[in-house]
């Protein structure tokens, strides 16, 4: 592959990444926490109506998931087109 | 020991402490002074991060307003961290990879424009200003409510300790002693929310005692819902807001925690693109800790409040509601003469109580203020964490602690505003317009004399708070959404966008933000009194109102760039150059 060839095909993994991911950030925050609220509030987890724990629990444990996904994936992409120092 | 000894004492330690750090971490050059030499290991950043991001807000007032506004305040929750992950994956390794000092040199090279790098410098200063008002008001509220000093001077020890560590060590002081100034914070703040944990569910970690059961076997929450149903409020877990709002809301805050210049700059201090994309991760694990403690502290706080002074005797009542009371953040008022407190949905008064020198039949302050409904109490949200360790009455040492957490709070976040005050004078200002062939020493200097100038302002606004620091807080957010985040994102995803739609985006933002805001917070605009709920646009809040301002920015910078010639070769390069991420190290250094 040449040059300019390697980065574009490097970026275009990389949005695919990013579509990904911030899809399940919005639909945890701003899906379970916000807007289906109070179709997850029929349903519990231990003492919790489960829509209000997406939104004051579950959606943050999430967010930190994502960041260390996202961290592994460029990681791991960086190896492949050889970008890793 | 007393608590106010222990204050002494825990607080006198901590700032030992951080005066070591400061003076072990002196800054010799500019790169030292602005990015700590970007040679910062991901966890001491993510550390520093973390507490540069939790402030006097986030410490002490944050469960607080959870605990009035229950579900609603889910908003805080999910907007101050939702956004990291925004930062993590839009922001932090391209603007790593970039390489310069501050979000202004992005902006101005990216726009190859120094207009656009003004317009960065302005909104830079307003946001960071508005917010290191509201710290070191922070500071003196702590230091006058545990150690009995007037507000004043508690100010100016708090303007003193910050002095020392960012004049000297610049970005470098600043790093270490916020590393040590998370730990203190957190500790301050784990510790009450794990004993009253155990006290009121058995459970050790705060977050799954949340949720778990009672002494009489029922779920706490459920507990919550049917005191708060019984006494006339809305349920805890729903909230009163529209779904619309909350959710406007909640993404105003994410953009612009992701766009917040103290918040960013940090993330030029690490090695590498892979060391800032780390140390995102691990800043937000950090601030996780606190922010999902929090709505657990909020719970526990709200129940033991009612339960211990609903339809109490006010005679019987413990020593602390009387403390609170005399230092005017609680107040009562005998509506029905039953001697007993009725605390029930609706204001007791009519806006903050004021208060007479008189008490009345039963020893309470009287207030003038009074409302008509049946309400009786008033309860400042700001007191929740700080009364919670005397509420639960835990020994003193704890109450202590969490004063010296609530100190660390402040100081570290004012003290990573003032370095984004002060670059952005010495080096956006100074350096890059006024006087180009300025010297490093020069720089230097003009760096360490701007961070004094701005502490001294920042310690007036602190002294002399101005009537509109609560709106302009929220303001700060929506300005940095509706400014900075689409600039920035759109500079690094968007080859085509040129200055003339970023530099037109972010005035037409900025502007509508600000128009906004003070047509519905202050009524400056047009009539005198702020516009009710009823007037807003699409029902949006003025906090909610940067998500839309944000889509504004975005719809006229993107047409506006299509309009007009397409950027130079070499930016369009510059782009092509931040999305690879290797080379980063050498990149910083010309």
């Amino acid at each position: 592959m040449s040059k300019p060839e390697k980065s574009k095909a490097y970026w275009r993994e990389n949005k695919k990444y990013l579509a990904i991911l911030l899809s399940i950030w919005f639909v945890v925050s701003f899906g379970c926490g916000i807007l289906f609220k109070d179709l997850l509030n029929r349903y519990s987890l231990g003492g919790f109506k489960l829509g209000f724990w997406f939104a004051q629990q579950g959606s943050i444990y999430v967010f930190v998931l994502l960041i260390f996904v996202y961290v592994l994936l460029m990681n791991r992409l960086d190896k492949k087109y050889g970008y890793n120092e | 020991m007393s608590v106010q000894l222990w204050t002494w004492i825990l607080v006198g330690i901590t700032f030992a402490l951080y005066f070591g750090i400061a003076i072990w971490a002196r800054a010799g050059s500019t790169k030292e002074f602005y990015v700590a030499g970007g040679g910062v290991s991901p966890l001491a950043n993510g550390m520093a991060t973390a507490a540069d991001w939790m402030s006097a807000a986030s410490f002490i007032s944050m469960a607080g307003i959870i605990s009035f506004a229950g579900y609603d305040g889910s908003v805080y929750l999910m907007g101050w961290t939702g956004g990291y992950v925004l930062l993590a994956l839009l922001l932090a390794p391209y603007l790593r990879k970039f390489g310069k000092f501050t979000v202004p040199d992005f902006i101005g090279d990216r726009y190859y424009s120094n207009t656009a790098r003004t317009v960065a410098v302005i909104c830079a200063l307003i946001v960071s200003f508005t917010y290191v008002a509201g710290q070191m008001r922070g500071v003196g509220i702590v230091f006058s409510q545990f150690l009995q000093v007037e507000i004043t001077t508690g100010v100016i020890i708090g303007m003193a300790v910050v002095l020392v560590f960012a004049f000297l060590g610049g970005m470098k002081g600043i790093t270490y002693t916020q590393v040590a100034q998370y730990c203190v914070l957190i500790f301050a703040f784990m510790v009450p929310a794990i004993f009253i944990s155990i006290q009121m569910t058995g459970n050790i970690i705060p977050q799954i005692g949340m949720g778990g059961r009672v002494e009489d076997g029922t779920f706490l929450l459920e507990k919550l819902d049917n005191l708060h149903t019984q006494l006339g409020f809305k349920e805890y877990t729903e909230g009163t807001k529209s779904t619309w709002d909350v959710f406007a809301i909640t993404l105003a805050l994410m953009a612009g925690t992701a766009g917040l210049p103290h918040v960013i700059v940090r993330f030029f201090t690490v090695p590498n693109v892979k060391d800032a994309r780390k140390s995102a991760g691990l800043a937000l694990l950090l601030i996780a800790i606190l922010y999902t403690t929090a709505p657990a502290v909020s719970v526990f706080a709200r129940t033991n409040l009612i339960e211990t002074v609903s339809n109490q005797e006010y005679a019987s009542l413990p020593e602390w509601f009387k403390n609170w009371e005399n230092m005017g953040l609680i107040a009562w008022s005998d509506k029905n003469k039953d001697g007993k407190i009725q605390y029930v949905n609706g204001d007791a008064t009519t806006g903050k109580p004021e208060f007479t020198e008189a008490r009345g039949t039963n020893g309470e302050r009287i207030i003038t203020n009074t409302s008509t409904e049946t309400n009786e109490l008033y309860v400042d949200r700001d007191i929740m964490v700080l009364a919670n360790p005397e509420i639960a009455q835990l020994p003193s040492w704890v109450i202590a602690l969490v004063a010296a957490g609530g100190l660390a709070a402040a100081l570290s976040t004012a003290a990573g505003l003032l370095l984004v005050i002060s670059t952005s004078v010495s080096h956006d200002l100074i350096k890059k317009q006024l006087k180009p062939n300025i010297s490093e020493k020069g720089e230097l200097l003009a760096a360490r004399l701007s961070i004094l100038v701005a502490i001294i302002v920042a310690g007036l606004f602190g002294i002399y708070p101005p009537g509109f620091v609560a709106a302009v807080v929220a303001l700060a957010f929506g300005l940095a959404a509706a400014s900075f985040f689409p600039a920035i994102v759109l500079g690094i995803f968007d080859k085509r966008m040129n200055k003339q739609g970023a530099i037109s985006g972010m005035i037409v933002g900025t502007l509508l933000m600000l128009f906004y805001m003070i047509r519905f917070k202050t009524g400056l605009i047009g009539v005198l009194e702020p516009l009710p709920a009823s007037e807003w646009w699409f029902g949006t809040s003025p906090e909610g109102f940067g998500t839309f301002a944000m889509l504004v920015n975005v719809v006229i910078s993107v047409t506006i760039s299509r309009l007009t010639p397409a950027p130079p070769e070499d930016v369009q390069e510059i782009v092509e150059r931040i999305r690879i991420p290797s080379g980063a190290g050498e990149a910083q250094s010309h």
